[in-house]
Protein backbone atom coordinates (compact mmCIF):
# COMPACT_ATOMS: atom_id res chain seq x y z
CA UNK A 1 0.00 0.00 0.00
CA UNK A 2 2.54 2.29 0.91
CA UNK A 3 4.48 1.63 -2.79
CA UNK A 4 0.99 2.74 -4.09
CA UNK A 5 1.20 6.23 -1.95
CA UNK A 6 5.02 6.61 -2.86
CA UNK A 7 4.29 6.12 -6.71
CA UNK A 8 0.94 8.35 -6.61
CA UNK A 9 2.59 11.23 -4.67
CA UNK A 10 6.11 11.04 -6.78
CA UNK A 11 3.86 11.15 -9.58
CA UNK A 12 1.68 14.22 -8.79
CA UNK A 13 4.68 16.32 -7.23
CA UNK A 14 8.10 15.17 -7.22
CA UNK A 15 8.06 13.76 -11.02
CA UNK A 16 5.37 16.24 -12.40
CA UNK A 17 4.70 15.39 -16.21
CA UNK A 18 4.56 19.20 -17.19
CA UNK A 19 6.85 21.19 -14.31
CA UNK A 20 9.64 18.36 -13.76
CA UNK A 21 9.82 16.05 -16.85
CA UNK A 22 8.75 19.10 -19.35
CA UNK A 23 6.18 16.51 -20.91
CA UNK A 24 2.86 17.78 -22.32
CA UNK A 25 3.78 21.78 -22.39
CA UNK A 26 2.47 21.67 -25.61
CA UNK A 27 -1.19 22.10 -23.70
CA UNK A 28 0.24 23.61 -21.22
CA UNK A 29 1.16 26.65 -22.83
CA UNK A 30 -1.83 26.34 -25.48
CA UNK A 31 -4.80 25.57 -23.20
CA UNK A 32 -4.16 27.32 -19.82
CA UNK A 33 -5.39 30.82 -20.83
CA UNK A 34 -8.80 30.30 -18.94
CA UNK A 35 -9.88 27.50 -15.65
CA UNK A 36 -12.61 26.12 -17.72
CA UNK A 37 -10.70 25.06 -20.77
CA UNK A 38 -7.66 23.85 -18.56
CA UNK A 39 -9.85 21.83 -16.37
CA UNK A 40 -11.31 20.29 -18.77
CA UNK A 41 -8.27 19.96 -20.85
CA UNK A 42 -6.80 17.85 -18.02
CA UNK A 43 -9.63 15.50 -17.28
CA UNK A 44 -9.04 14.61 -20.81
CA UNK A 45 -5.65 13.77 -20.00
CA UNK A 46 -6.05 12.09 -16.63
CA UNK A 47 -8.67 9.55 -18.59
CA UNK A 48 -6.85 9.28 -21.56
CA UNK A 49 -3.71 8.29 -18.84
CA UNK A 50 -5.29 5.92 -17.61
CA UNK A 51 -7.12 4.05 -20.40
CA UNK A 52 -3.88 4.14 -22.76
CA UNK A 53 -1.88 2.59 -20.08
CA UNK A 54 -4.72 -0.47 -19.46
CA UNK A 55 -4.32 -1.00 -22.98
CA UNK A 56 -0.95 -0.30 -23.59
CA UNK A 57 0.75 -2.25 -20.75
CA UNK A 58 -0.53 -5.44 -21.19
CA UNK A 59 0.48 -4.84 -25.15
CA UNK A 60 4.08 -4.94 -23.91
CA UNK A 61 3.90 -7.81 -21.69
CA UNK A 62 1.96 -10.09 -23.21
CA UNK A 63 2.63 -9.64 -26.94
CA UNK A 64 6.00 -7.13 -27.32
CA UNK A 65 8.48 -8.72 -24.62
CA UNK A 66 7.62 -12.58 -25.42
CA UNK A 67 8.07 -12.51 -29.38
CA UNK A 68 11.39 -10.37 -28.60
CA UNK A 69 9.96 -6.88 -30.02
CA UNK A 70 10.43 -4.85 -27.43
CA UNK A 71 11.24 -1.97 -29.82
CA UNK A 72 8.53 -1.60 -31.26
CA UNK A 73 6.99 -0.04 -28.52
CA UNK A 74 7.21 3.55 -29.63
CA UNK A 75 5.37 2.85 -32.94
CA UNK A 76 2.88 0.54 -31.63
CA UNK A 77 2.26 2.68 -28.87
CA UNK A 78 1.32 5.44 -30.94
CA UNK A 79 -0.67 3.28 -32.79
CA UNK A 80 -2.74 1.85 -30.31
CA UNK A 81 -3.46 5.48 -28.07
CA UNK A 82 -4.23 7.20 -31.54
CA UNK A 83 -6.69 4.25 -32.41
CA UNK A 84 -7.97 4.43 -28.50
CA UNK A 85 -8.62 7.46 -28.55
CA UNK A 86 -10.90 7.83 -31.15
CA UNK A 87 -12.97 4.61 -30.00
CA UNK A 88 -13.84 6.85 -27.10
CA UNK A 89 -14.96 9.42 -28.71
CA UNK A 90 -16.85 7.36 -30.69
CA UNK A 91 -18.28 5.88 -27.88
CA UNK A 92 -18.50 8.50 -26.21
CA UNK A 93 -20.13 10.57 -29.03
CA UNK A 94 -22.99 7.75 -29.04
CA UNK A 95 -23.75 7.05 -25.11
CA UNK A 96 -22.51 10.29 -23.48
CA UNK A 97 -22.69 13.16 -25.32
CA UNK A 98 -22.59 15.69 -22.27
CA UNK A 99 -19.65 13.95 -21.61
CA UNK A 100 -18.28 14.64 -25.13
CA UNK A 101 -19.12 17.73 -25.33
CA UNK A 102 -17.34 18.62 -22.82
CA UNK A 103 -14.31 16.62 -23.54
CA UNK A 104 -14.77 16.63 -27.48
CA UNK A 105 -12.54 19.17 -28.43
CA UNK A 106 -9.75 17.76 -26.56
CA UNK A 107 -9.70 14.10 -27.31
CA UNK A 108 -8.29 14.42 -30.57
CA UNK A 109 -5.42 17.04 -29.26
CA UNK A 110 -4.31 14.96 -26.55
CA UNK A 111 -4.43 11.35 -29.07
CA UNK A 112 -0.24 11.82 -29.67
CA UNK A 113 0.53 14.35 -26.52
CA UNK A 114 3.82 13.11 -25.40
CA UNK A 115 2.77 13.52 -21.80
CA UNK A 116 0.57 10.02 -22.67
CA UNK A 117 3.12 8.63 -24.58
CA UNK A 118 5.51 8.94 -21.93
CA UNK A 119 3.66 8.07 -19.26
CA UNK A 120 2.82 4.84 -21.18
CA UNK A 121 6.24 4.53 -21.87
CA UNK A 122 7.97 5.31 -18.17
CA UNK A 123 5.30 2.87 -16.70
CA UNK A 124 7.32 -0.44 -18.78
CA UNK A 125 10.96 1.60 -18.70
CA UNK A 126 10.14 1.59 -14.51
CA UNK A 127 9.18 -2.32 -14.45
CA UNK A 128 5.91 -1.36 -12.45
CA UNK A 129 3.29 -4.10 -12.31
CA UNK A 130 -0.16 -3.40 -14.15
CA UNK A 131 -1.73 -1.71 -10.68
CA UNK A 132 1.35 0.35 -9.74
CA UNK A 133 1.50 1.32 -13.75
CA UNK A 134 -2.34 2.25 -13.34
CA UNK A 135 -1.75 4.11 -9.96
CA UNK A 136 0.96 6.10 -11.66
CA UNK A 137 -0.94 7.12 -14.22
CA UNK A 138 -3.16 8.56 -12.15
CA UNK A 139 -0.87 10.62 -10.47
CA UNK A 140 0.85 11.77 -13.51
CA UNK A 141 -3.01 12.66 -14.56
CA UNK A 142 -3.22 15.00 -11.42
CA UNK A 143 0.06 16.18 -11.66
CA UNK A 144 -0.82 17.74 -14.89
CA UNK A 145 -4.44 18.48 -13.56
CA UNK A 146 -2.41 20.35 -10.67
CA UNK A 147 -0.36 22.20 -13.05
CA UNK A 148 -2.46 23.15 -15.59
CA UNK A 149 -4.87 24.57 -12.86
CA UNK A 150 -2.01 26.34 -10.93
CA UNK A 151 -1.15 27.67 -14.33
CA UNK A 152 -4.04 29.26 -15.63
CA UNK A 153 -4.50 30.90 -11.87
CA UNK A 154 -0.79 32.60 -12.54
CA UNK A 155 -1.74 33.39 -16.54
CA UNK A 156 -5.36 35.19 -15.13
CA UNK A 157 -3.03 37.12 -12.47
CA UNK A 158 -0.71 37.92 -15.63
CA UNK A 159 -3.73 39.60 -17.81
CA UNK A 160 -3.93 42.01 -15.07
CA UNK A 161 -0.95 42.91 -14.62
CA UNK A 162 1.28 45.72 -15.89
CA UNK A 163 3.88 44.00 -18.12
CA UNK A 164 6.54 45.82 -19.85
CA UNK A 165 5.99 45.74 -24.13
CA UNK A 166 8.05 43.17 -24.79
CA UNK A 167 7.34 40.76 -22.34
CA UNK A 168 3.79 40.69 -23.18
CA UNK A 169 1.98 37.51 -24.38
CA UNK A 170 4.53 34.54 -24.91
CA UNK A 171 7.47 35.72 -22.96
CA UNK A 172 5.88 36.24 -20.13
CA UNK A 173 4.20 33.08 -19.90
CA UNK A 174 7.63 31.13 -20.63
CA UNK A 175 9.22 32.77 -17.67
CA UNK A 176 6.08 32.49 -15.39
CA UNK A 177 6.09 28.91 -16.33
CA UNK A 178 9.35 28.12 -15.41
CA UNK A 179 9.22 29.61 -12.24
CA UNK A 180 6.46 27.52 -11.39
CA UNK A 181 8.62 24.89 -12.39
CA UNK A 182 11.05 25.77 -10.22
CA UNK A 183 8.60 26.10 -7.38
CA UNK A 184 8.12 22.29 -7.59
CA UNK A 185 11.73 21.25 -7.87
CA UNK A 186 11.48 22.23 -3.90
CA UNK A 187 9.44 18.56 -3.68
CA UNK A 188 12.49 16.98 -4.55
CA UNK A 189 13.19 13.95 -2.24
CA UNK A 190 10.01 14.69 -0.03
CA UNK A 191 8.13 11.65 -0.21
CA UNK A 192 11.27 9.53 -0.01
CA UNK A 193 11.91 10.65 3.11
CA UNK A 194 8.16 10.86 4.30
CA UNK A 195 8.12 7.11 4.23
CA UNK A 196 11.69 5.61 3.73
CA UNK B 1 15.54 -9.88 -43.84
CA UNK B 2 13.15 -11.45 -41.62
CA UNK B 3 14.28 -9.16 -38.94
CA UNK B 4 12.48 -6.53 -41.20
CA UNK B 5 9.62 -8.95 -40.87
CA UNK B 6 8.90 -9.81 -37.83
CA UNK B 7 8.90 -6.18 -36.45
CA UNK B 8 6.62 -5.12 -39.66
CA UNK B 9 3.88 -7.84 -39.76
CA UNK B 10 2.87 -6.89 -36.28
CA UNK B 11 2.95 -3.76 -36.65
CA UNK B 12 0.68 -3.92 -39.68
CA UNK B 13 -1.34 -6.37 -38.08
CA UNK B 14 -2.11 -4.31 -35.14
CA UNK B 15 -2.82 -1.13 -37.55
CA UNK B 16 -5.22 -3.13 -39.57
CA UNK B 17 -6.79 -4.35 -36.62
CA UNK B 18 -7.24 -1.15 -35.10
CA UNK B 19 -8.57 0.04 -38.29
CA UNK B 20 -11.34 -2.49 -38.44
CA UNK B 21 -12.03 -1.35 -34.99
CA UNK B 22 -12.69 2.10 -35.83
CA UNK B 23 -14.65 1.27 -38.63
CA UNK B 24 -16.75 -1.42 -36.87
CA UNK B 25 -17.55 1.45 -33.88
CA UNK B 26 -18.29 4.27 -36.27
CA UNK B 27 -20.39 2.29 -38.50
CA UNK B 28 -22.57 1.06 -35.18
CA UNK B 29 -22.10 3.65 -32.90
CA UNK B 30 -22.65 6.84 -35.98
CA UNK B 31 -24.40 9.60 -34.49
CA UNK B 32 -27.62 10.79 -36.58
CA UNK B 33 -26.90 14.66 -37.47
CA UNK B 34 -29.46 16.51 -38.89
CA UNK B 35 -28.88 16.43 -42.31
CA UNK B 36 -30.14 20.10 -42.74
CA UNK B 37 -27.96 21.20 -40.21
CA UNK B 38 -24.83 21.88 -42.81
CA UNK B 39 -26.89 23.15 -45.59
CA UNK B 40 -28.22 25.77 -43.02
CA UNK B 41 -25.05 26.85 -42.02
CA UNK B 42 -23.80 27.74 -45.18
CA UNK B 43 -27.22 30.00 -46.06
CA UNK B 44 -26.19 32.13 -43.11
CA UNK B 45 -22.87 34.47 -43.78
CA UNK B 46 -21.04 33.95 -40.97
CA UNK B 47 -20.63 37.06 -39.66
CA UNK B 48 -21.33 36.08 -35.56
CA UNK B 49 -22.58 38.71 -35.12
CA UNK B 50 -25.28 37.93 -32.88
CA UNK B 51 -27.80 39.99 -34.35
CA UNK B 52 -30.50 36.80 -34.39
CA UNK B 53 -30.29 36.36 -30.89
CA UNK B 54 -28.17 33.14 -30.85
CA UNK B 55 -24.68 32.29 -30.05
CA UNK B 56 -23.22 32.80 -33.70
CA UNK B 57 -24.21 31.98 -36.71
CA UNK B 58 -23.69 27.70 -35.83
CA UNK B 59 -25.97 28.72 -32.35
CA UNK B 60 -29.14 30.06 -35.43
CA UNK B 61 -28.15 27.23 -37.73
CA UNK B 62 -29.15 24.52 -34.47
CA UNK B 63 -32.19 26.47 -33.30
CA UNK B 64 -33.73 26.21 -36.97
CA UNK B 65 -33.02 22.90 -37.12
CA UNK B 66 -34.26 21.83 -33.79
CA UNK B 67 -37.00 23.84 -33.11
CA UNK B 68 -39.52 24.66 -36.42
CA UNK B 69 -40.51 27.57 -34.54
CA UNK B 70 -37.21 29.45 -35.17
CA UNK B 71 -38.29 32.44 -37.40
CA UNK B 72 -36.02 32.00 -40.36
CA UNK B 73 -35.89 35.84 -41.36
CA UNK B 74 -34.23 36.91 -38.16
CA UNK B 75 -30.57 37.05 -39.67
CA UNK B 76 -30.55 40.70 -40.35
CA UNK B 77 -26.94 40.98 -42.36
CA UNK B 78 -28.03 38.19 -44.60
CA UNK B 79 -31.52 40.05 -45.10
CA UNK B 80 -33.78 39.17 -47.56
CA UNK B 81 -32.17 36.85 -49.63
CA UNK B 82 -30.71 34.62 -46.75
CA UNK B 83 -34.31 33.80 -45.33
CA UNK B 84 -35.54 32.89 -48.53
CA UNK B 85 -32.65 30.54 -49.09
CA UNK B 86 -33.58 29.01 -45.31
CA UNK B 87 -36.88 29.04 -46.07
CA UNK B 88 -36.09 27.05 -49.47
CA UNK B 89 -34.01 24.35 -47.60
CA UNK B 90 -35.99 24.39 -44.12
CA UNK B 91 -39.69 24.10 -46.24
CA UNK B 92 -41.38 27.02 -43.80
CA UNK B 93 -42.40 30.51 -44.77
CA UNK B 94 -39.71 33.19 -45.11
CA UNK B 95 -41.62 36.04 -43.45
CA UNK B 96 -40.41 39.47 -44.39
CA UNK B 97 -37.31 41.48 -43.53
CA UNK B 98 -36.17 44.95 -44.40
CA UNK B 99 -32.49 45.43 -44.47
CA UNK B 100 -31.24 47.98 -42.11
CA UNK B 101 -28.28 50.27 -41.37
CA UNK B 102 -27.25 52.40 -38.08
CA UNK B 103 -27.34 55.65 -38.27
CA UNK B 104 -25.57 58.24 -35.73
CA UNK B 105 -28.61 60.44 -34.33
CA UNK B 106 -26.19 63.63 -33.81
CA UNK B 107 -24.36 66.05 -36.09
CA UNK B 108 -22.40 67.69 -33.75
CA UNK B 109 -19.12 67.54 -34.97
CA UNK B 110 -15.69 69.98 -34.31
CA UNK B 111 -17.59 72.22 -35.91
CA UNK B 112 -21.16 72.72 -34.64
CA UNK B 113 -20.21 72.09 -31.24
CA UNK B 114 -16.87 72.35 -28.73
CA UNK B 115 -15.18 70.17 -25.34
CA UNK B 116 -16.00 72.02 -22.34
CA UNK B 117 -13.52 70.36 -20.49
CA UNK B 118 -10.12 68.90 -21.51
CA UNK B 119 -10.67 64.99 -21.04
CA UNK B 120 -7.83 63.27 -20.69
CA UNK B 121 -8.95 60.01 -19.21
CA UNK B 122 -9.31 56.53 -20.54
CA UNK B 123 -9.99 56.36 -24.48
CA UNK B 124 -13.66 54.96 -23.97
CA UNK B 125 -16.99 56.75 -24.89
CA UNK B 126 -18.48 54.58 -21.00
CA UNK B 127 -15.26 55.99 -19.43
CA UNK B 128 -15.65 59.50 -20.39
CA UNK B 129 -19.01 59.36 -19.81
CA UNK B 130 -18.72 58.81 -16.08
CA UNK B 131 -16.99 62.34 -16.19
CA UNK B 132 -19.73 65.25 -16.31
CA UNK B 133 -21.15 63.03 -19.05
CA UNK B 134 -18.40 63.62 -21.52
CA UNK B 135 -16.56 66.27 -22.53
CA UNK B 136 -18.47 67.77 -25.31
CA UNK B 137 -20.78 70.76 -24.35
CA UNK B 138 -23.68 69.04 -25.58
CA UNK B 139 -24.35 65.40 -22.91
CA UNK B 140 -26.72 64.15 -24.82
CA UNK B 141 -24.54 63.78 -28.27
CA UNK B 142 -21.12 61.32 -29.76
CA UNK B 143 -19.02 61.39 -27.30
CA UNK B 144 -16.49 60.75 -30.13
CA UNK B 145 -14.27 58.23 -28.14
CA UNK B 146 -15.42 55.76 -30.86
CA UNK B 147 -16.87 52.37 -28.56
CA UNK B 148 -18.83 52.03 -30.96
CA UNK B 149 -16.13 51.75 -33.69
CA UNK B 150 -14.44 48.79 -31.64
CA UNK B 151 -17.61 47.19 -31.14
CA UNK B 152 -18.33 46.92 -34.96
CA UNK B 153 -17.34 43.34 -36.09
CA UNK B 154 -17.34 45.17 -39.80
CA UNK B 155 -15.14 47.76 -38.97
CA UNK B 156 -18.05 50.70 -40.42
CA UNK B 157 -17.66 52.76 -38.17
CA UNK B 158 -15.66 55.36 -37.83
CA UNK B 159 -14.80 58.19 -35.98
CA UNK B 160 -14.42 61.55 -37.73
CA UNK B 161 -14.33 65.00 -36.17
CA UNK B 162 -15.48 64.07 -33.00
CA UNK B 163 -18.26 62.00 -34.17
CA UNK B 164 -19.18 58.70 -35.19
CA UNK B 165 -19.93 57.97 -39.03
CA UNK B 166 -21.36 54.80 -40.15
CA UNK B 167 -19.74 53.07 -43.90
CA UNK B 168 -23.42 51.78 -44.88
CA UNK B 169 -21.78 49.57 -47.63
CA UNK B 170 -19.79 48.27 -45.02
CA UNK B 171 -22.55 47.94 -41.98
CA UNK B 172 -24.66 44.75 -41.97
CA UNK B 173 -27.51 46.30 -39.29
CA UNK B 174 -26.56 44.01 -36.16
CA UNK B 175 -27.24 46.22 -33.82
CA UNK B 176 -23.98 45.83 -31.52
CA UNK B 177 -23.28 49.62 -31.77
CA UNK B 178 -26.75 50.42 -30.94
CA UNK B 179 -26.15 48.16 -27.51
CA UNK B 180 -22.59 49.69 -26.80
CA UNK B 181 -23.36 53.68 -27.38
CA UNK B 182 -23.67 54.84 -23.38
CA UNK B 183 -25.60 57.50 -25.22
CA UNK B 184 -28.06 54.92 -26.98
CA UNK B 185 -27.74 57.50 -30.03
CA UNK B 186 -27.45 54.88 -32.42
CA UNK B 187 -30.63 53.05 -33.90
CA UNK B 188 -31.19 50.99 -36.82
CA UNK B 189 -33.24 52.60 -40.01
CA UNK B 190 -34.38 50.92 -42.80
CA UNK B 191 -31.22 50.86 -45.75
CA UNK B 192 -33.13 52.83 -48.14
CA UNK B 193 -33.36 56.65 -49.17
CA UNK B 194 -34.91 58.61 -45.51
CA UNK B 195 -34.55 61.40 -43.44
CA UNK B 196 -33.98 61.65 -40.01
CA UNK B 197 -33.01 63.69 -37.46
CA UNK B 198 -29.34 63.54 -36.45
CA UNK B 199 -30.20 65.20 -32.83
CA UNK B 200 -30.52 63.29 -29.64
CA UNK B 201 -30.89 66.47 -27.22
CA UNK B 202 -33.49 66.82 -24.72
CA UNK B 203 -32.30 70.20 -23.83
CA UNK B 204 -34.53 73.31 -23.75
CA UNK B 205 -33.75 75.01 -27.06
CA UNK B 206 -31.69 77.66 -26.40
CA UNK B 207 -29.64 75.37 -23.63
CA UNK B 208 -29.40 73.01 -26.87
CA UNK B 209 -28.70 76.09 -29.13
CA UNK B 210 -25.94 77.28 -26.99
CA UNK B 211 -23.98 73.94 -26.86
CA UNK B 212 -24.22 72.85 -30.49
CA UNK B 213 -24.84 74.89 -33.89
CA UNK B 214 -26.87 71.82 -35.42
CA UNK B 215 -28.53 70.71 -32.27
CA UNK B 216 -32.84 70.49 -32.70
CA UNK B 217 -34.36 72.82 -30.53
CA UNK B 218 -37.56 71.49 -30.33
CA UNK B 219 -39.29 74.40 -32.55
CA UNK B 220 -42.20 71.97 -33.74
CA UNK B 221 -41.65 73.54 -37.20
CA UNK B 222 -41.07 69.86 -38.89
CA UNK B 223 -44.13 68.72 -37.31
CA UNK B 224 -46.02 71.28 -38.56
CA UNK B 225 -44.82 71.44 -42.10
CA UNK B 226 -44.90 67.95 -42.55
CA UNK B 227 -48.02 66.66 -44.91
CA UNK B 228 -48.05 63.11 -43.67
CA UNK B 229 -48.03 63.89 -39.86
CA UNK B 230 -44.94 61.20 -39.79
CA UNK B 231 -42.94 63.98 -37.03
CA UNK B 232 -43.43 64.36 -33.67
CA UNK B 233 -41.52 66.44 -31.14
CA UNK B 234 -41.15 64.93 -27.63
CA UNK B 235 -38.73 65.96 -25.11
CA UNK B 236 -37.40 68.76 -26.92
CA UNK B 237 -36.15 66.72 -30.15
CA UNK B 238 -37.60 65.47 -32.95
CA UNK B 239 -38.45 62.49 -34.12
CA UNK B 240 -39.16 61.18 -37.76
CA UNK B 241 -41.53 57.75 -37.83
CA UNK B 242 -40.42 56.10 -41.05
CA UNK B 243 -43.67 54.28 -41.19
CA UNK B 244 -45.39 56.84 -41.74
CA UNK B 245 -42.64 59.48 -43.54
CA UNK B 246 -43.51 59.54 -47.91
CA UNK B 247 -40.01 61.12 -48.10
CA UNK B 248 -41.02 64.46 -49.60
CA UNK B 249 -38.07 66.54 -47.29
CA UNK B 250 -40.35 69.36 -46.34
CA UNK B 251 -39.04 69.10 -42.78
CA UNK B 252 -35.67 69.32 -43.73
CA UNK B 253 -35.89 71.77 -45.86
CA UNK B 254 -37.75 73.35 -43.43
CA UNK B 255 -35.49 72.92 -40.49
CA UNK B 256 -33.94 76.33 -39.01
CA UNK B 257 -31.13 74.28 -37.04
CA UNK B 258 -30.24 71.96 -40.58
CA UNK B 259 -30.38 68.79 -38.14
CA UNK B 260 -32.85 66.78 -40.23
CA UNK B 261 -30.53 64.91 -42.69
CA UNK B 262 -31.47 63.17 -45.82
CA UNK B 263 -29.63 59.25 -45.97
CA UNK B 264 -28.83 58.69 -49.77
CA UNK B 265 -27.17 55.62 -50.18
CA UNK B 266 -25.30 56.49 -47.22
CA UNK B 267 -24.14 60.04 -48.03
CA UNK B 268 -25.72 62.70 -45.34
CA UNK B 269 -27.00 66.03 -46.75
CA UNK B 270 -29.00 68.71 -46.08
CA UNK B 271 -31.19 69.73 -49.24
CA UNK B 272 -29.95 72.65 -50.67
CA UNK B 273 -32.69 75.80 -49.93
CA UNK B 274 -34.31 77.31 -53.29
Amino acid sequence: MTKFIIILLSAVFINNYVLSRFLGICPFLGVSKKLDSATGMSIAVIFVMLISTAVTWPIQMYLLNPNNLGYLQTIVFILVIAALVQLVEIVLKRYIPSLHKSLGVYLPLITTNCAVLGVTILNIDEGYTFWEAMVNSLGSGLGFFLAMVMFSGVRSKLEGADIPKSFKGLPITLIAASITSLSFMGFGGVVENLFG
Amino acid sequence: MEAILTAVIPVVIIGILCAAMLVIASKLMAVKEDERLPKVRECLPGANCGACGFAGCDGYAKALCENSDTPANLCIPGGAEVARELSEVLGVDAGEIEPKVAAVHCGGDCTATDDKVDYQGIESCSAAKLVYGGKGKCGFGCLGLGDCAAACPQDAIIVRGGLARILEQECIGCGICVKTCPNRIISLVPAKEHYFVACSNKDKGAATRKACSVGCIGCKKCEKLCPAGAIKVEGNVASIDLKLCTGCGACAEGCPAGCILLDKDGKLSKPVKE
